[in-house]
C-alpha cells in the first residue's frame, strides 16, 4: 500500500523551485528510468518517461503531465547579514514567520523566516500581519560571512521535514505537487507488466507555479493525441469547507469545465467506475489552474482533461495528502493508458 | 568550546515536550544529570526539582541558581473529530507563529500540524489580517484520538547554524543547561541550590515555592532573553533592542519583575572585567525572570538575572550563538567561585 512512501519522502526533502527543479529532477530521472523505455529531459528542463506502444506507426501519444515545482521564496536585499525575499508563487505571508528555511547560496545555508517586533516595523503595521517585504531569513552568521555565500536572486526553499499523520496521510511542503510526481511514479509501476497501443509519456514539468512554461514545452515537443494534467486540488478541512472542496483519502476528482474534453472525462469516469475507483467531480468553469490550461492550446490545440489528488492547507509548508489517493490516482490513469486504442483517436473528435 | 557533550544535552532538552504544567520529560533529564553530584535531591509538591551540593568549606554562603524547565505551547481542549483538535496556548505566544508549522502532541509527540486556509481561496483583504486562535487547528491526521488536555509544542527540531544553534524552547532549555553545568562544577566554598522550576512561563509560579523551601541568601535566575538586534526601517537606529547576539551574557539591572540587587550586579561586572569576559547590561524593561519570584519569598533574597540571548523566543524556533552561551557559563562558573558572604556585606548602592 505504501510502497510510494519513501520515494514521495525523497521528493519532499529535496528542493526543486520553480526555474530551480534540478534536485528534484534528478530523483524523479533516476526513479523512472528503471520504468521506462527511455526518459528524456526538454530543454526547459521537464523530465519525460516513455512508455513505447505497439500500435502500427505512427502512433497516437497519450502525455501525462505533473509539475514537479514548488513555490518558495527569493532573497531581494542584504541588511547586516539578515536577508529580504519576496515570494516565488502563491505565499501567503501569514504562513512565513518562524518558517524554517534553506538559503541556497554559494552553499546550502540553513536559516529561519522571522518577524520584528512592532517598534522595528514602519508604524501603520502594528500588531497585525506583517508584509512579506519586511519580513527577514535569518542564516545565524556574521555579516561578512552572509555577504561572501548569499547574493540577491538566491533562491530560498522552504526546510519542514515530512512528516506521517495519522490515517496513512503525510504532511510537507510541495506536496503540491509532488504528490502527483509520486501518482505518475505509481503509474508507470503499474504499467511496467503491461502492454500498450499509444505511446505514453509520464512528464515532471517545470515552472507551473509561475509561468507553466514547462507543460506547455512539454506538449510542444511531443504533440501528443491528448494531454492530462494531474495536479492537487482543495482538500476539506480547517477553513476550507465549501463546494469548492473534497474529502481527504476518500477519492480522487476529476475536473470539468472549458478546460476539460468531455470524450476523456467522460472516459476517466467510465474507468474509475470499473475499478471502483471513488471519485467526485470539480467545477472549473473557468481557468482550471492546471497544466492542463497552457497544453490545451499549444500548436492545432490538444485535447486536455484534469485528474486531481485532494490537499489539505495548500501553499503552506504542512500541506496534507492521503496516501490512498495518490494511489488511486496512478492506479486510475495507468488503466486508462491501456484501454487507449484506435477507437479513442475517432471518440476525440468533435460531431 | 562548548563541550560536544554539553551541546547534546541541550539538544536533547530541546527537542522533548515539555510545556508549562507538564515539566516531566526536562524534570527526567535533569534528574539524571544532577543526582551523581548532589548531596540531596528532591522534587517539591509543584514539580520543581531542588538539587543541593553542600559547601566543603567557607562561611556558609547558600547561593540558589534558578532555570525554569518550562516552554511556552499548546494544550489540546476540545476534540472536532476526525482527528481535529482545537487548542489553547499556554504562556504568551503570538499567534501569527501558529499558522503552518507542524507540532509534537503529548507524550508520544504525536505529528500534526496547524494549516491554513489554501491562498486560493482567499481575498487579498483575509490575508493581511490575523488568523484567530478560534479559527485555527491541530490536524493529526484522519482517525487519531488523543486525550484532551494534553499538550503539544512546535515541531522543531535541533539544528546546528555554524556558530549558532535553532531550536524551540532555548527559552529556557538554555538555562537548564547551564545550571546542570554550573552544578556538576560546583565550588567547595558555598552551597550550591540548583532549582529547576515548573511554570515560570504562566506567572513565576514554581520559583516561588523553591526559595521558600530553600532560603538562600542570594538568588541567580539564569534564563534566555530576546535579542531583538534587527535593522530598524529606514536605516534607523535600533533603541529596542534589549539584547544583541554576541555581546555576552545579559545582566539585568530591572525587568517588568525584579529589581536586580545592585551588589549582585557590581559584583557580576567586576568579575567579568576581570576576567575578560564580555557582557551587556540587557537594556531596562518589561518582561521577567524566575527572579522576580525568589526576591519576594520569606524576608526578601537578592537577586539577580542572567541570560544568555536569544532571537525570537516563543517562536517555532529561536537563535542563540554559542559564544555567548560559552560566556554565559564563564561568568558564572567564576561568579561562583568568587562569591563569599562580603559581597552582600557591602553597602546596596
Amino acid at each position: 500500500m505504501n510502497e510510494i512512501l519513501p520515494f514521495l519522502k525523497d521528493l519532499l526533502s529535496l528542493p526543486g523551485l520553480s526555474g530551480y527543479e534540478s534536485p528534484v529532477a534528478m530523483r524523479i530521472e533516476e526513479a523512472w528510468s528503471s520504468l521506462a523505455d527511455e526518459v528524456r529531459r526538454t530543454r526547459l528542463g521537464s523530465v519525460h518517461a516513455w512508455r513505447f506502444g505497439i500500435a502500427p506507426a505512427p502512433r497516437p501519444r497519450a502525455l501525462i503531465a505533473a509539475h514537479m515545482d514548488a513555490i518558495g521564496l527569493m532573497v531581494t536585499q542584504i541588511v547586516e547579514g539578515f536577508l529580504r525575499v519576496t515570494a516565488i508563487g502563491g505565499v501567503d505571508p501569514r504562513i512565513l514567520p518562524g518558517q524554517p528555511v534553506i538559503v541556497h547560496g554559494r552553499e546550502s545555508l540553513p536559516g529561519v523566516v522571522v518577524m520584528p517586533k512592532a517598534a522595528l516595523l514602519p508604524p501603520e503595521i502594528k500588531d497585525e500581519i506583517v508584509p512579506i517585504e519586511h519580513l527577514w531569513v535569518d542564516l545565524g552568521l556574521p555579516a561578512t560571512e552572509v555577504e561572501q555565500k548569499v547574493q540577491v536572486g538566491d533562491i530560498v526553499s522552504f526546510a519542514t521535514a515530512p512528516m506521517e499523520l495519522s490515517g496513512e496521510t503525510i504532511a510537507g511542503h510541495s506536496l503540491d505537487n509532488r504528490a502527483s510526481v509520486a501518482a505518475l511514479t505509481v503509474c508507470l509501476q503499474a504499467l511496467r507488466s503491461r502492454t500498450l497501443n499509444w505511446d505514453v509519456i509520464l512528464a515532471a514539468t517545470v515552472q507551473e507555479e509561475v509561468t507553466m512554461a514547462g507543460a506547455r514545452t512539454s506538449a510542444f515537443v511531443e504533440q501528443p493525441t491528448l494531454a492530462i494534467a494531474v495536479d492537487v486540488t482543495f482538500a476539506k478541512g480547517p477553513g476550507a469547507n465549501d463546494w469548492q472542496t473534497f474529502e481527504l483519502g476518500k477519492g480522487i476528482v476529476l475536473a470539468w469545465g472549458p478546460n476539460i474534453h468531455p470524450a476523456i472525462h467522460r472516459r476517466l469516469k467510465e474507468t474509475a467506475e470499473q475499478m471502483e475507483i471513488p471519485y467526485k467531480v470539480e467545477y472549473t468553469p473557468r481557468h482550471s489552474g492546471t497544466d492542463a490550461y497552457a497544453m490545451q492550446t499549444v500548436a492545432e490545440g490538444i485535447p486536455t482533461a484534469v485528474v486531481s489528488i485532494p490537499l489539505r492547507y495548500m501553499h503552506t509548508p504542512v500541506e496534507v495528502v492521503a496516501l490512498k489517493d495518490i494511489e488511486r490516482a496512478g492506479r486510475l490513469l495507468a488503466e486508462f493508458l491501456c484501454r487507449l486504442d484506435k477507437a479513442f483517436v475517432e471518440a476525440l473528435n468533435w460531431s | 568550546m562548548i563541550p560536544d557533550a554539553l551541546l547534546s544535552l541541550l539538544e536533547r532538552l530541546c527537542n522533548v515536550v515539555a510545556v508549562s504544567g507538564d515539566e516531566g520529560e526536562v524534570r527526567q533529564i535533569v534528574l539524571e544529570e544532577v543526582r551523581p553530584h548532589a548531596d540531596e535531591v528532591r522534587i517539591d509538591a509543584l514539580g520543581n526539582v531542588l538539587a543541593i551540593r553542600r559547601a566543603r568549606n567557607g562561611d556558609g554562603l547558600r547561593v540558589m541558581l534558578a532555570a525554569h524547565m518550562d516552554e511556552v505551547g499548546f494544550m489540546l481542549v476540545a476534540e472536532e473529530g476526525d482527528g481535529l483538535y482545537r487548542f489553547e496556548t499556554v504562556g504568551s505566544v503570538d499567534e501569527r507563529y501558529l499558522v503552518g508549522k507542524p507540532v509534537w502532541v503529548g507524550k508520544d509527540h504525536l505529528p500534526g500540524v496547524i494549516g491554513a486556509r489554501p491562498i486560493h481561496l482567499t481575498t487579498p483583504e483575509e490575508r493581511s489580517r490575523k488568523l484567530s486562535l478560534e479559527s485555527l487547528r491541530i490536524d493529526l491526521g484522519p482517525g487519531r484520538k488523543v486525550e484532551l488536555g494534553s499538550w503539544a509544542t512546535f515541531a522543531t527540531p535541533f539544528r546546528r547554524l555554524g556558530s549558532a544553534v535553532l531550536a524551540k524552547a532555548l527559552d529556557n532549555r538554555l538555562g537548564v543547561a547551564t545550571v546542570i553545568e554550573l552544578f556538576r562544577n560546583a565550588p567547595p566554598q558555598l552551597e550550591l541550590q540548583a532549582v529547576f522550576t515548573v511554570q515560570e512561563e504562566i506567572g513565576l509560579r514554581g520559583a516561588s515555592v523553591a526559595a521558600y523551601a530553600l532560603q538562600p541568601h542570594l538568588g541567580i535566575a539564569v534564563d534566555c532573553t530576546p535579542a531583538h538586534d534587527l535593522p530598524a526601517p529606514e536605516g534607523r537606529e535600533n533603541t529596542v533592542y534589549n539584547t544583541r547576539l554576541g555581546a555576552g551574557p545579559a545582566i539585568y539591572r530591572a525587568d517588568g519583575a525584579t529589581l536586580s540587587d545592585p551588589r549582585l550586579v557590581r559584583f557580576l561586572e567586576e568579575v567579568a572585567r576581570r576576567h575578560n569576559i564580555p557582557y551587556q547590561i540587557r537594556q531596562p524593561g518589561g518582561g521577567g525572570t524566575d527572579a522576580g519570584a525568589i526576591q519576594r519569598a520569606r524576608a526578601g533574597i537578592p537577586v539577580v538575572s542572567v541570560s544568555v540571548p536569544g532571537r525570537y523566543p516563543h517562536s517555532p524556533a529561536t537563535l542563540a550563538l554559542l559564544e555567548d552561551w560559552e560566556n554565559t557559563l564563564r561568568l558564572l562558573t567564576q561568579a561562583l567561585k568568587e562569591f563569599t558572604v562580603e559581597v552582600l556585606e557591602e553597602k546596596r548602592s
